[in-house]
């Protein structure tokens, strides 16, 4: 994994050593600080521009401004955050310059207080395992159920789910509250349930059969 | 305080996260024991959270990160100029 090389190789120094060394001279390093959050700055891009060129694009972009300000970062943010807050910016400054797309602003275009956020009900749950994502069919259904949440929970759910980034980090790239990013995102796994219930059924293992090989 | 389904529906979420104080979990938890259409949500929920989360879902384009690298190389190589 690349995470291992990376800290293999920077070893106990801590970021704030090598952003250090990076700006005395030691340009190489960068390579290995960004290594960790080249996906999640991908992942990110792709979702806004939910094309994989442009992402690729706008991630190298991202980088590139990234190491030309890198005198720029403060250590009270972390240095993931403050990528990710980059490529936002990055994102949303590409889409505004194309407004090739103003089907999708980005800005909230519902009333937070408004919309259906009941989940899916059902009386029993089969779980679909992690080895079930060995198939295409169900990687696609969740990358496409997360494509269709609208923008203000689709980036939330992938700074919090996917990322794994906590309420504050996910809060200061978005630019809004801790509380707006809980209620964003209980919003938007609530409508993935809902999305996502029934084509997940037909993912999960027959726990047994009964007689005449039918499913019980 | 005894909670209904919608009541458990709007914590989900928290739940899942760990971010309900010990009062209101407990009242979950009873809840729970007793409703089967709550706790399927609640396994549902968390199921599609646990797959989200996977690195799997999300392929990054094969080759990304070494032209990523190489592009970068060719900037390293000017310096920092404006730091």
């Amino acid at each position: 994994m690349t995470s291992e090389i990376n800290s293999a190789a920077i070893g106990r120094e801590t970021t704030a050593d090598v952003i250090a060394r990076i700006l005395a001279g030691d340009t190489q390093l960068f390579h290995q600080l960004i290594k960790p959050v080249e996906r999640a700055v991908y992942v990110m891009l792709y979702m806004l521009l939910r094309n994989e060129t442009d992402a690729e694009d706008i991630a190298q972009e991202t980088f590139i401004k990234a190491y030309r300000n890198l005198h720029n970062f403060r250590g009270e943010a972390k240095f993931s955050t403050w990528v990710l807050t980059i490529a936002r910016n990055e994102g949303l400054g590409w889409l505004r310059k194309r407004s090739a797309r103003p089907e999708e602003p980005l800005e909230p275009v519902l009333d937070e207080s408004r919309g259906d956020f009941t989940p899916a009900l059902l009386t029993d749950w089969r779980e679909v395992p992690p080895e079930a994502l060995e198939r295409k069919e169900l990687r696609d259904c969740l990358c496409q159920a997360i494509l269709k949440l609208p923008p203000i929970y689709r980036e939330v759910v992938q700074l919090r789910d996917i990322d794994e980034l906590d309420v504050q980090e996910t809060a200061s790239v978005l630019g809004i509250t801790p509380g707006s990013v809980k209620v964003r995102l209980h919003r938007a796994r609530t409508m993935l349930q809902k999305e996502l219930v029934p084509v997940l059924k037909s993912f999960a293992p027959a726990t047994k059969r009964g007689w005449f090989g039918r499913r019980v | 305080m005894k909670i209904d389904c919608k009541h458990v529906w709007q914590h989900i979420s928290a739940y899942i996260d760990g971010d309900v104080d010990a009062d209101l979990r407990a009242e979950i938890d009873r809840h729970l024991e007793h409703c089967e259409i709550c706790s399927a949500v609640l396994d549902s929920t968390r199921n599609v959270v646990i797959l989200m989360a996977d690195e799997r879902v999300f392929e990054i384009p094969s080759g990304f990160s070494e032209r990523l690298h190489r592009r970068l190389d060719a900037v390293l190589a000017q310096g920092l100029a404006g730091g």
